[in-house]
Protein backbone atom coordinates (compact mmCIF):
# COMPACT_ATOMS: atom_id res chain seq x y z
CA UNK A 1 0.00 0.00 0.00
CA UNK A 2 1.35 3.39 -0.99
CA UNK A 3 0.06 6.84 0.01
CA UNK A 4 0.83 10.48 -0.86
CA UNK A 5 0.93 11.60 2.77
CA UNK A 6 -0.11 10.46 6.24
CA UNK A 7 -3.67 11.83 5.99
CA UNK A 8 -4.35 9.41 3.13
CA UNK A 9 -3.13 6.39 5.11
CA UNK A 10 -6.07 6.48 7.55
CA UNK A 11 -8.34 3.42 7.79
CA UNK A 12 -8.21 -0.01 6.13
CA UNK A 13 -7.41 -1.57 9.47
CA UNK A 14 -7.23 -5.34 10.07
CA UNK A 15 -10.28 -7.31 11.26
CA UNK A 16 -8.89 -10.09 13.43
CA UNK A 17 -10.83 -13.01 14.95
CA UNK A 18 -10.28 -13.90 18.61
CA UNK A 19 -11.44 -17.55 18.54
CA UNK A 20 -9.98 -18.42 21.96
CA UNK A 21 -12.04 -15.70 23.65
CA UNK A 22 -15.25 -16.26 21.66
CA UNK A 23 -18.11 -18.12 23.40
CA UNK A 24 -18.99 -21.49 21.79
CA UNK A 25 -21.10 -21.11 18.65
CA UNK A 26 -19.98 -17.60 17.75
CA UNK A 27 -16.90 -15.79 16.53
CA UNK A 28 -15.80 -12.41 17.85
CA UNK A 29 -13.61 -10.26 15.58
CA UNK A 30 -11.73 -7.14 16.62
CA UNK A 31 -11.43 -4.14 14.32
CA UNK A 32 -7.87 -3.13 15.22
CA UNK A 33 -7.95 0.65 14.93
CA UNK A 34 -4.57 0.92 16.65
CA UNK A 35 -3.20 0.31 13.15
CA UNK A 36 -4.11 3.85 12.07
CA UNK A 37 -1.29 6.40 11.54
CA UNK A 38 -1.33 7.93 15.05
CA UNK A 39 -2.53 4.70 16.62
CA UNK A 40 -6.26 5.14 17.12
CA UNK A 41 -9.70 5.15 15.56
CA UNK A 42 -9.76 8.92 16.05
CA UNK A 43 -7.58 9.37 12.98
CA UNK A 44 -10.71 8.64 10.95
CA UNK A 45 -12.67 11.26 12.90
CA UNK A 46 -9.89 13.86 12.78
CA UNK A 47 -9.54 13.50 9.02
CA UNK A 48 -13.30 13.89 8.49
CA UNK A 49 -13.62 16.83 10.89
CA UNK A 50 -10.97 18.72 8.91
CA UNK A 51 -11.84 17.62 5.39
CA UNK A 52 -15.61 18.11 5.77
CA UNK A 53 -15.05 21.64 7.11
CA UNK A 54 -12.65 22.37 4.24
CA UNK A 55 -15.14 21.01 1.71
CA UNK A 56 -18.02 23.09 3.06
CA UNK A 57 -15.90 26.25 3.19
CA UNK A 58 -16.28 26.56 6.98
CA UNK A 59 -12.53 26.10 7.32
CA UNK A 60 -10.21 28.26 5.23
CA UNK A 61 -6.64 27.30 4.28
CA UNK A 62 -4.28 28.01 7.16
CA UNK A 63 -7.10 28.79 9.62
CA UNK A 64 -6.52 27.97 13.30
CA UNK A 65 -8.38 25.03 14.89
CA UNK A 66 -9.34 24.88 18.57
CA UNK A 67 -10.61 21.63 20.08
CA UNK A 68 -11.15 20.38 23.65
CA UNK A 69 -9.38 17.02 23.82
CA UNK A 70 -6.66 15.38 25.83
CA UNK A 71 -6.97 12.09 24.10
CA UNK A 72 -6.78 10.30 20.81
CA UNK A 73 -8.76 12.93 18.87
CA UNK A 74 -6.22 15.61 19.75
CA UNK A 75 -3.31 13.43 18.66
CA UNK A 76 -5.06 12.54 15.39
CA UNK A 77 -6.00 16.18 14.75
CA UNK A 78 -2.45 17.31 15.50
CA UNK A 79 -0.96 15.00 12.87
CA UNK A 80 -3.60 15.82 10.23
CA UNK A 81 -3.38 19.58 10.91
CA UNK A 82 0.37 19.37 10.45
CA UNK A 83 0.17 18.07 6.89
CA UNK A 84 -2.84 20.20 6.00
CA UNK A 85 -1.28 23.43 7.26
CA UNK A 86 -3.67 24.35 10.09
CA UNK A 87 -2.30 25.57 13.42
CA UNK A 88 -3.98 23.64 16.26
CA UNK A 89 -4.80 24.58 19.85
CA UNK A 90 -5.79 21.67 22.10
CA UNK A 91 -7.54 22.46 25.38
CA UNK A 92 -6.88 19.74 27.92
CA UNK A 93 -7.21 19.16 31.66
CA UNK A 94 -3.95 20.11 33.38
CA UNK A 95 -3.57 16.57 34.77
CA UNK A 96 -3.31 15.00 31.29
CA UNK A 97 -0.48 12.44 31.16
CA UNK A 98 3.03 13.50 30.11
CA UNK A 99 3.10 11.13 27.15
CA UNK A 100 0.03 12.80 25.66
CA UNK A 101 1.31 16.32 26.22
CA UNK A 102 4.62 15.33 24.60
CA UNK A 103 2.94 13.76 21.57
CA UNK A 104 0.70 16.78 21.02
CA UNK A 105 3.65 19.17 21.38
CA UNK A 106 5.78 17.07 19.04
CA UNK A 107 3.09 17.36 16.37
CA UNK A 108 3.20 21.12 16.81
CA UNK A 109 -0.04 21.68 18.71
CA UNK A 110 -0.37 24.54 21.15
CA UNK A 111 -1.58 23.37 24.57
CA UNK A 112 -3.99 25.31 26.78
CA UNK A 113 -4.82 23.83 30.17
CA UNK A 114 -8.18 23.75 31.93
CA UNK A 115 -8.57 23.01 35.68
CA UNK A 116 -8.14 19.31 36.52
CA UNK A 117 -11.10 19.49 38.89
CA UNK A 118 -13.47 20.35 36.02
CA UNK A 119 -12.52 17.28 33.98
CA UNK A 120 -13.34 17.19 30.28
CA UNK A 121 -16.28 19.57 30.79
CA UNK A 122 -13.76 22.21 31.84
CA UNK A 123 -11.87 21.72 28.58
CA UNK A 124 -15.09 22.18 26.62
CA UNK A 125 -15.83 25.40 28.51
CA UNK A 126 -12.35 26.86 27.99
CA UNK A 127 -12.24 25.85 24.30
CA UNK A 128 -15.62 27.53 23.72
CA UNK A 129 -14.37 30.71 25.38
CA UNK A 130 -11.21 30.69 23.22
CA UNK A 131 -13.17 30.06 20.02
CA UNK A 132 -15.66 32.84 20.81
CA UNK A 133 -12.91 35.32 21.62
CA UNK A 134 -11.09 34.61 18.35
CA UNK A 135 -13.28 34.99 15.27
CA UNK A 136 -10.50 33.43 13.24
CA UNK A 137 -10.59 30.14 15.16
CA UNK A 138 -12.65 27.14 14.08
CA UNK A 139 -13.79 24.58 16.66
CA UNK A 140 -14.85 21.28 15.03
CA UNK A 141 -16.27 19.92 18.35
CA UNK A 142 -16.41 16.18 17.82
CA UNK A 143 -19.30 15.67 20.30
CA UNK A 144 -21.65 17.69 18.14
CA UNK A 145 -20.19 17.39 14.64
CA UNK A 146 -21.94 15.10 12.14
CA UNK A 147 -18.59 14.46 10.40
CA UNK A 148 -17.66 12.30 13.41
CA UNK A 149 -20.33 9.65 12.73
CA UNK A 150 -19.99 10.19 8.97
CA UNK A 151 -16.36 9.02 9.10
CA UNK A 152 -17.57 5.68 10.44
CA UNK A 153 -20.56 5.54 8.08
CA UNK A 154 -18.34 6.06 5.05
CA UNK A 155 -15.16 4.21 6.05
CA UNK A 156 -15.32 1.92 9.11
CA UNK A 157 -18.63 0.22 8.27
CA UNK A 158 -17.92 -0.41 4.56
CA UNK A 159 -14.60 -1.99 5.55
CA UNK A 160 -16.44 -4.34 7.94
CA UNK A 161 -19.03 -5.25 5.29
CA UNK A 162 -16.31 -5.94 2.71
CA UNK A 163 -14.30 -8.14 5.08
CA UNK A 164 -17.18 -9.89 6.85
CA UNK A 165 -20.48 -9.75 4.91
CA UNK A 166 -22.02 -12.22 7.38
CA UNK A 167 -21.57 -9.81 10.33
CA UNK A 168 -24.46 -10.20 12.80
CA UNK A 169 -23.58 -7.65 15.49
CA UNK A 170 -21.31 -4.71 16.22
CA UNK A 171 -20.08 -3.53 19.61
CA UNK A 172 -18.25 -0.30 20.37
CA UNK A 173 -17.51 1.81 23.39
CA UNK A 174 -19.56 4.89 24.13
CA UNK A 175 -17.56 8.10 24.14
CA UNK A 176 -18.84 10.64 21.67
CA UNK A 177 -21.17 7.99 20.22
CA UNK A 178 -19.65 8.46 16.77
CA UNK A 179 -18.69 4.86 16.08
CA UNK A 180 -21.91 3.16 17.25
CA UNK A 181 -23.97 5.77 15.41
CA UNK A 182 -22.01 5.81 12.14
CA UNK A 183 -21.20 2.11 11.91
CA UNK A 184 -24.63 1.19 13.28
CA UNK A 185 -26.60 3.21 10.73
CA UNK A 186 -24.59 1.83 7.81
CA UNK A 187 -24.69 -1.80 8.95
CA UNK A 188 -28.45 -1.62 9.59
CA UNK A 189 -29.06 -0.04 6.20
CA UNK A 190 -27.13 -2.92 4.67
CA UNK A 191 -28.84 -5.60 6.80
CA UNK A 192 -31.62 -4.55 9.18
CA UNK A 193 -31.05 -7.70 11.26
CA UNK A 194 -27.61 -6.55 12.42
CA UNK A 195 -27.61 -5.71 16.14
CA UNK A 196 -25.72 -2.74 17.58
CA UNK A 197 -24.49 -2.70 21.18
CA UNK A 198 -22.75 0.02 23.13
CA UNK A 199 -20.21 -0.76 25.84
CA UNK A 200 -20.45 2.07 28.33
CA UNK A 201 -17.47 2.75 30.56
CA UNK A 202 -18.39 2.79 34.23
CA UNK A 203 -16.15 5.43 35.70
CA UNK A 204 -14.94 5.38 39.26
CA UNK A 205 -16.61 7.53 41.91
CA UNK A 206 -13.67 9.87 41.54
CA UNK A 207 -14.69 10.79 38.00
CA UNK A 208 -18.42 11.07 38.70
CA UNK A 209 -17.61 13.12 41.78
CA UNK A 210 -16.10 15.81 39.56
CA UNK A 211 -19.36 16.37 37.78
CA UNK A 212 -22.70 17.79 38.75
CA UNK A 213 -25.84 16.01 37.65
CA UNK A 214 -26.93 18.79 35.35
CA UNK A 215 -23.62 18.50 33.51
CA UNK A 216 -24.45 15.00 32.30
CA UNK A 217 -25.70 15.10 28.78
CA UNK A 218 -26.10 12.93 25.72
CA UNK A 219 -23.68 13.98 22.97
CA UNK A 220 -25.51 15.26 19.91
CA UNK A 221 -23.59 12.82 17.73
CA UNK A 222 -25.06 9.81 19.54
CA UNK A 223 -28.23 8.35 18.00
CA UNK A 224 -29.82 6.29 20.77
CA UNK A 225 -32.32 4.84 18.28
CA UNK A 226 -29.62 2.87 16.49
CA UNK A 227 -28.70 0.94 19.64
CA UNK A 228 -30.19 -2.44 20.48
CA UNK A 229 -28.78 -2.17 23.95
CA UNK A 230 -26.27 -0.40 26.12
CA UNK A 231 -24.30 -2.31 28.73
CA UNK A 232 -21.93 -0.80 31.24
CA UNK A 233 -18.57 -2.36 32.02
CA UNK A 234 -16.53 -1.51 35.08
CA UNK A 235 -12.78 -0.95 35.02
CA UNK A 236 -11.99 -4.30 36.59
CA UNK A 237 -13.87 -6.35 33.99
CA UNK A 238 -12.51 -4.25 31.13
CA UNK A 239 -8.98 -4.53 32.44
CA UNK A 240 -9.27 -8.28 32.93
CA UNK A 241 -10.52 -8.80 29.36
CA UNK A 242 -7.80 -6.49 27.99
CA UNK A 243 -5.08 -8.43 29.74
CA UNK A 244 -6.58 -11.74 28.58
CA UNK A 245 -6.42 -10.46 25.01
CA UNK A 246 -2.65 -10.15 25.33
CA UNK A 247 -2.22 -13.37 27.27
CA UNK A 248 -4.49 -15.59 25.14
CA UNK A 249 -4.72 -13.97 21.70
CA UNK A 250 -1.46 -12.01 21.52
CA UNK A 251 -3.26 -8.69 21.05
CA UNK A 252 -2.04 -5.64 22.98
CA UNK A 253 -4.98 -3.26 23.15
CA UNK A 254 -6.23 -0.30 25.18
CA UNK A 255 -8.74 -0.89 27.96
CA UNK A 256 -11.76 0.26 25.91
CA UNK A 257 -11.15 -2.81 23.74
CA UNK A 258 -11.57 -5.04 26.77
CA UNK A 259 -14.89 -3.33 27.55
CA UNK A 260 -16.21 -4.01 24.03
CA UNK A 261 -15.01 -7.61 24.26
CA UNK A 262 -16.90 -8.11 27.55
CA UNK A 263 -20.11 -6.88 25.92
CA UNK A 264 -19.53 -9.00 22.80
CA UNK A 265 -19.14 -12.09 25.00
CA UNK A 266 -22.30 -11.23 26.93
CA UNK A 267 -24.60 -10.60 23.95
CA UNK A 268 -23.38 -13.70 22.07
CA UNK A 269 -26.09 -15.77 23.76
CA UNK A 270 -28.83 -13.54 22.26
CA UNK A 271 -27.63 -13.94 18.69
CA UNK A 272 -28.35 -16.73 16.22
CA UNK A 273 -26.07 -19.77 16.05
CA UNK A 274 -22.71 -19.13 14.28
CA UNK A 275 -23.02 -15.39 14.79
CA UNK A 276 -20.12 -13.14 13.80
CA UNK A 277 -19.65 -10.22 16.19
CA UNK A 278 -17.36 -7.30 15.39
CA UNK A 279 -16.02 -5.46 18.43
CA UNK A 280 -14.24 -2.15 18.08
CA UNK A 281 -10.66 -1.96 19.33
CA UNK A 282 -10.13 1.84 19.38
CA UNK A 283 -6.41 1.76 20.12
CA UNK A 284 -3.42 -0.24 21.28
CA UNK A 285 -2.15 -0.26 24.84
CA UNK A 286 0.95 1.85 24.28
CA UNK A 287 -0.42 5.15 25.55
CA UNK A 288 -1.63 3.51 28.78
CA UNK A 289 1.56 1.71 29.84
CA UNK A 290 2.39 4.45 32.32
CA UNK A 291 -0.99 4.02 34.04
CA UNK A 292 0.14 0.63 35.33
CA UNK A 293 -2.77 -1.16 33.63
CA UNK A 294 -0.48 -3.84 32.24
CA UNK A 295 1.84 -4.23 35.21
CA UNK A 296 1.85 -7.45 37.25
CA UNK A 297 -0.28 -7.26 40.34
CA UNK A 298 -3.71 -7.78 41.89
CA UNK A 299 -6.43 -6.93 39.40
CA UNK A 300 -8.75 -5.32 41.96
CA UNK A 301 -6.03 -3.04 43.27
CA UNK A 302 -4.92 -2.10 39.77
CA UNK A 303 -8.47 -1.37 38.66
CA UNK A 304 -9.12 0.84 41.68
CA UNK A 305 -5.82 2.67 41.30
CA UNK A 306 -6.37 3.53 37.68
CA UNK A 307 -10.17 3.75 37.30
CA UNK A 308 -10.01 7.50 36.81
CA UNK A 309 -7.41 7.42 34.08
CA UNK A 310 -8.25 4.44 31.91
CA UNK A 311 -11.00 5.53 29.60
CA UNK A 312 -9.83 7.85 26.91
CA UNK B 1 -33.68 -8.03 48.14
CA UNK B 2 -32.11 -6.31 45.19
CA UNK B 3 -29.12 -4.03 45.62
CA UNK B 4 -29.41 -0.39 44.53
CA UNK B 5 -26.20 1.50 43.80
CA UNK B 6 -26.35 5.21 44.48
CA UNK B 7 -23.93 7.56 42.67
CA UNK B 8 -21.91 9.97 44.79
CA UNK B 9 -23.96 12.98 43.66
CA UNK B 10 -27.15 11.45 45.14
CA UNK B 11 -25.67 10.20 48.41
CA UNK B 12 -26.64 13.34 50.27
CA UNK B 13 -30.16 11.91 50.07
CA UNK B 14 -29.11 8.50 51.45
CA UNK B 15 -27.03 9.63 54.45
CA UNK B 16 -23.89 8.96 52.43
CA UNK B 17 -24.76 5.31 51.74
CA UNK B 18 -23.52 3.96 48.37
CA UNK B 19 -25.45 0.67 48.35
CA UNK B 20 -29.02 0.17 49.52
CA UNK B 21 -31.25 -2.88 49.43
CA UNK B 22 -34.88 -2.66 48.39
CA UNK B 23 -37.76 -5.04 47.68
CA UNK B 24 -39.44 -5.38 44.33
CA UNK B 25 -39.99 -7.57 41.31
CA UNK B 26 -39.34 -4.80 38.79
CA UNK B 27 -36.88 -1.92 38.55
CA UNK B 28 -39.75 0.53 39.15
CA UNK B 29 -40.87 -1.25 42.33
CA UNK B 30 -37.30 -1.38 43.65
CA UNK B 31 -36.69 2.31 42.97
CA UNK B 32 -39.98 3.37 44.52
CA UNK B 33 -39.16 1.30 47.62
CA UNK B 34 -35.74 2.97 47.80
CA UNK B 35 -37.30 6.42 47.37
CA UNK B 36 -39.87 5.67 50.09
CA UNK B 37 -37.04 4.91 52.51
CA UNK B 38 -35.05 8.00 51.43
CA UNK B 39 -37.58 10.70 50.51
CA UNK B 40 -34.96 13.06 49.03
CA UNK B 41 -34.39 10.54 46.26
CA UNK B 42 -37.94 10.74 44.94
CA UNK B 43 -37.62 14.16 43.36
CA UNK B 44 -34.07 13.52 42.12
CA UNK B 45 -35.06 10.30 40.35
CA UNK B 46 -38.55 10.83 39.05
CA UNK B 47 -40.26 13.45 36.98
CA UNK B 48 -43.94 12.77 36.50
CA UNK B 49 -43.48 9.03 37.07
CA UNK B 50 -40.56 8.59 34.65
CA UNK B 51 -36.89 8.52 35.46
CA UNK B 52 -35.22 11.85 34.76
CA UNK B 53 -33.22 12.05 31.53
CA UNK B 54 -29.89 12.82 33.15
CA UNK B 55 -29.94 9.60 35.13
CA UNK B 56 -29.26 6.26 33.51
CA UNK B 57 -30.71 3.21 35.25
CA UNK B 58 -29.14 -0.20 34.77
CA UNK B 59 -30.27 -3.63 35.85
CA UNK B 60 -27.33 -6.04 36.02
CA UNK B 61 -25.29 -3.56 33.94
CA UNK B 62 -27.86 -3.22 31.12
CA UNK B 63 -29.62 0.10 30.46
CA UNK B 64 -33.29 -0.47 31.32
CA UNK B 65 -34.39 1.58 28.27
CA UNK B 66 -33.32 -1.42 26.19
CA UNK B 67 -34.84 -4.04 28.52
CA UNK B 68 -38.40 -3.13 29.60
CA UNK B 69 -37.93 0.25 31.21
CA UNK B 70 -39.24 0.49 34.78
CA UNK B 71 -40.99 -2.86 34.17
CA UNK B 72 -37.64 -4.63 33.68
CA UNK B 73 -37.61 -7.72 35.90
CA UNK B 74 -35.43 -7.81 39.00
CA UNK B 75 -34.35 -10.89 40.95
CA UNK B 76 -33.16 -10.85 44.58
CA UNK B 77 -29.59 -11.14 43.24
CA UNK B 78 -29.96 -8.25 40.83
CA UNK B 79 -28.14 -4.97 41.08
CA UNK B 80 -29.99 -1.81 40.05
CA UNK B 81 -27.45 0.94 39.40
CA UNK B 82 -28.13 4.65 39.01
CA UNK B 83 -25.49 6.56 37.09
CA UNK B 84 -25.30 10.18 36.02
CA UNK B 85 -25.18 10.44 32.23
CA UNK B 86 -21.56 11.22 31.38
CA UNK B 87 -20.16 11.90 27.94
CA UNK B 88 -16.71 11.37 26.58
CA UNK B 89 -13.41 10.32 28.05
CA UNK B 90 -12.20 10.58 31.60
CA UNK B 91 -10.16 13.60 32.67
CA UNK B 92 -6.95 11.60 32.25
Amino acid sequence: MRFGDISQAVGHTPLVAVPRLSPPGCTIHLKLEGHNPTGSVKDRVAKYLIEEAERSGTLRPGQRIVEPTSGNTGIGLAAICRVKGHPLTCVLPENTSQERKQLLTLFGAELVFSPATEGSNGSVRVARELAEADPDAYMPFQYGNAANALSHYETTAPEIIADLPEVSAFVAGLGTGGSVTGVGRRLKRWNPDVKIYAAEPEYGDLVYGLRNLDEGYVPEVLDLEVLDSRIKVNSRKALQATRELAEVEGIFAGVSTGASLVVAQRVAARLPERAHIVAMSPDGGWKYLSTGAYAPGDLDELATAISGTLWA
Amino acid sequence: MATVRIPSVLRKHTDGVAKLTAEGGTVGEVLRAAAAAHPGLEEQLFDDGSVRGYINVYVDDEDIRYVSGLDSPVTPDSEVALMPAVAGGAPA
